[in-house]
């Protein structure tokens, strides 16, 4: 088979198993994004791809080679950083070209000018990489990875460092910059809505383990446990009777159903809960209410209720049903 | 890797431990009779406590006056910083006969400060260390304290402690682990001092390092040398161990608070006390022995004028073997040749010892290595330099006659400065640094010469400049292997001072300012490009 194939993967500090026996696969031309909180192992699985963590377990392959034993330089393989790490005493030039040493000087011209282009700093060349801004920063670390055509391109949270807007615009740069070159991509991210903005698929991480890898609506719809549910922002998860008494739908005894982010809807036929709180989130007003359960759950509301009380139903079109446990 | 590591173990272990032995073998038989002779003498418990009393009371005056400095010169802003930073490093890197000269120039019987009775007294000795090393806690402590978040103290205000108690409850611990480390690197200074102490102890002070060089050369008492040699060696060892366990925490310390300068503007009000003390030192204690040097050099029996200058073109009259600037040249090419195997070295022995291995036992051997290549700073120079007299005499290394062993010498003292310069460089490279350029298509030869071998470039002019300036200044070792027909300058500007008559003092002085002028001109140089990492 074409592309990465990751099989029984194993990465171990001392006792601590970071990575737990994962298989992954990247088709060329695929990007695939892994999502995980903090600690969840998915930048150890990066670093063993790229073979900067030595795999304890396990191989790392392309197109049917084995590159366990292959060293970091001869992989093909590029990354972007974190925090860029780009080479201060280069140019933004130098950056890019520092990968292209055994192209023609004519061609790495060129391929710095394209690429500068692609990233949308034009003309930046010359400039010294301390004049950048963050944002800026990033994108030539983009420039400088994609430059020596990677047949893989690792992305470790290249976006975590910078601040929301600047993030939901160079989302958007990313994505043209793998589409247009045709990259094939993993990316590591803790933030769904990167992943799922850029991804063919997305691989949800926890405690080492790879549990579930599907097209993003996919995963969305079809969450296979209640950690995956519960990472992509389902919850909290209630018995099919708790959820029939609501106006949700029912599930059998071992399944639970779990309440998605705007599936608790205001209704004046609905079920009386008690509040619990209010507050505003970008230009919405977050109710806290009590489930007959007694689980404090979330409604979304244009303004904030004048009572102590609120009247809702569950609608079925927004909630999952996962396996208990 | 096995180049620096041979050489080492060649011109430095060999030479060191063959001495030592020398002091353990009488006749063919293993003996401690000498150590217990040597260690039962009243006059060896004199000369240790002079050194440890020298050593002690310089290293306080040091900090005392180096702390106030520190906080000037590294955490204010104002205009001619730069200038009286320059100026404050120049003593640092003077030949220390030339230190010894000049402090000689002022207490001296025609001396501006004759009146003071300090002429070959403890008192001088102390002053003249104190001199010589107090740009070493203002550089050690200014480096860290530049860079700590002002904002702890700022919060300590807040929570109303005066400025005092802010500085002995919130600043002090924090520069602490600087203070301690500058502290134990000026304590070894002031312990292995040879130059300062021979041109201004007279008959009355010695330290053991020159206790030393009189019992090889004047009593030819290998054993009682050998002794003293231990002696000294675990005085060292102690003052080494201090001084890494304080960096260690000092490099801590800085991860804490990140790289952002807090340098504030001078303000009268706050800043004054500290601004009067380091006045009062610059002046004082830094520009009235240079100065008065200088001008001493122009004064001569018939009132002011160039003579002690042009008789530098002579032997004055038969003291010495050769004109001075014929020793002028000799040390030139010989620091030259001793600055280049210095760096080369330096630049291998840093390149390893910045590694960080993930193998527990090779990253123990580095940092073996790391202090392996620092005891040059302490084990006695003149060790060194009569151990070359009596190992490489015979086969496989017979270079006694080859005018290579002075280079050698001078090279094995100026290594663990180049290695204090260029290492903290090469460490504070991000090890993602390595793997970004690895991940971009290097291996690991390019990203040697990409990423550290470019880096390491910003510390080499200083480096260079180190090594060079303490190759030209280097008197300990090369006193015992320069020949007479071919001396470096600070070998004749002693000879010169020891000879009685007033030409003699003339040339002596005129010899130290050329010599101070050329090291200074060399320090300057090298500062301009010096990386902000550098520990000296």
């Amino acid at each position: 088979m074409s592309g990465l194939a990751v099989t029984g993967a194993e990465v171990r500090y001392g006792d601590l198993v970071a990575v737990d026996d994962v298989d992954l696969a990247v088709a060329p031309g695929e990007i695939v994004a892994l999502l995980g909180a903090s600690g969840s192992g998915k930048s150890s699985l990066l670093r063993g791809v790229a073979g900067l963590e030595p795999l304890t377990a396990g191989r790392v392959c392309w197109s049917g080679d084995d590159l366990s034993s292959v060293p970091v330089h001869k992989r093909g393989f590029g990354m972007m950083f974190q925090d860029g790490q780009l080479f201060a005493h280069l140019s933004v030039e130098g950056n890019i070209a520092y990968g292209l040493f055994r192209e023609p000087k004519q061609l790495r011209r060129e391929r710095v000018t394209e690429l500068l282009d692609v990233v949308g700093l034009a003309g930046y060349g010359k400039r010294r990489v301390s004049e950048l801004s963050g944002g800026q920063a990033q994108r030539v670390a983009l420039a400088r990875s994609l430059a020596p055509r990677p047949r893989l391109l690792l992305l470790d949270e290249p976006l975590s460092a910078l601040d929301r807007n600047l993030r939901e615009h160079l989302v958007g740069v990313l994505a043209d910059a793998l589409h247009t070159t045709g990259t094939t991509a993993l990316y590591v991210t803790h933030d769904q809505d990167e992943a799922f903005a850029l991804a063919d698929r997305v691989g949800v991480m926890e405690n080492g383990r790879l549990l579930q890898t599907d097209a993003p609506a996919v995963l969305w719809r079809h969450p296979d446990s209640q950690a995956v549910a519960a990472f992509l922002g389902y919850g909290p998860f209630v018995t099919g009777e708790v959820s029939q008494r609501l106006g949700g739908p029912d599930a059998p005894a071992d399944r639970l159903v779990g309440i998605g982010p705007a599936a608790l809807l205001p209704d004046s036929g609905g079920v009386v809960l008690p509040l619990i709180e209010q507050r505003y989130q970008r230009g919405e007003v977050l109710v806290g209410v009590q489930l007959p359960d007694d689980q404090p759950a979330t409604v979304r509301l244009p303004e904030k209720v004048p009572d102590a009380t609120l009247q809702v139903s569950l609608d079925a079109a927004g909630c999952v049903s996962v396996p208990v446990g | 890797m096995l180049l620096p590591v041979g050489f080492l173990a060649v011109f430095f272990a060999w030479p060191v431990a063959g001495l030592i032995g020398r002091g353990f073998v009488v006749d063919g038989d293993f003996t401690l009779g000498g150590l217990r002779d040597v260690l039962a003498a009243p006059r060896t418990w004199r000369i240790i406590g002079q050194t440890l009393g020298l050593a002690v009371v310089g290293t306080a005056a040091a900090v005392l006056l180096g702390i106030p400095g520190a906080y000037l010169l590294y955490r204010c802003r104002f205009p001619g910083r730069g200038l009286v930073r320059a100026l404050v490093s120049v003593p640092f890197v003077l030949p220390t006969v030339v230190v010894g000269v000049a402090f000689r120039s002022l207490f001296a019987a025609q001396g501006p400060l004759a009146g003071l009775g300090l002429d070959e007294t403890f008192a001088a000795i102390v002053v003249a260390l104190v001199f010589f090393n107090y740009s070493v806690i203002v550089r050690t402590v200014g480096a860290l304290w530049s860079r700590l978040d002002p904002r702890a103290a700022e919060a300590a205000r807040v929570l109303g402690a005066s400025p005092v108690r802010v500085f002995v409850t919130v600043t002090l611990p924090s520069i602490a682990p600087a203070v301690l480390s500058g502290a134990s690197l000026v304590f070894l200074f002031c312990a292995t001092a040879f130059g300062i102490v021979m041109v201004m102890g007279g008959v009355g002070f010695g330290t053991i390092e020159t206790e030393i060089w009189y019992q090889t050369t004047q009593l030819l008492d290998l054993p009682a040398a050998a002794a003293l040699s231990i002696v000294q060696l675990v005085v060292v060892a102690g003052a080494l161990s201090v001084a890494a366990r304080a960096r260690t925490r000092a490099e801590q310390a800085l991860r804490l608070r990140g790289d952002d300068t807090a340098e504030q503007p001078w303000r009268a009000r706050r800043d004054l006390l500290p601004t009067v003390i380091t006045a009062a030192v610059v002046v004082v204690l830094l520009g009235v022995p240079m100065i008065s040097l200088v001008v001493r050099s122009f004064v001569t029996a018939d009132g002011w004028g160039l003579r002690n200058y042009q008789l530098l073109a002579t032997t004055g009259e038969g003291s010495l073997s050769v004109p001075v600037w014929t020793a002028a040249v000799n040390s030139l090419v010989i620091a030259g040749q001793a600055c280049a195997l210095a760096v080369l070295l330096g630049v291998l022995v840093s390149l390893v010892a910045s590694r960080r291995p993930r193998r527990r036992v090779l990253s123990g051997g580095v940092k073996l290595l790391d202090a392996a290549f620092m005891l040059p700073l302490g084990v006695s120079a003149v060790t060194v330099g009569f151990g070359f007299l009596i190992t490489l005499n015979r086969p496989p290394f017979d270079l006694r006659t080859s005018p290579i062993l002075i280079p050698i010498a001078q090279a094995i003292v100026a290594l663990p400065l180049v290695v204090r310069t260029l290492l903290p460089v090469l460490r504070a490279i991000d090890p993602h640094q390595r793997e970004a350029a690895a991940m971009l298509g290097s291996g690991p030869g390019r990203v040697l010469a990409t990423i550290d071998g470019a880096l390491a470039l910003r510390g080499l002019g200083l480096a260079v400049g180190f090594a060079f300036a303490t190759s030209l200044g280097e008197f300990g070792a090369t006193s015992f292997l320069s020949r007479p027909d071919h001396p470096t300058l600070p070998v004749v500007i002693f000879r010169l001072i020891g000879r009685p008559g007033a030409d003699n003092f003339g040339m002596a002085l005129a010899a130290s300012v050329i010599l101070a002028v050329v090291t200074a001109a060399v320090m300057a140089a090298a500062e301009l490009v010096r990386p902000r990492e550098a520990e000296l």
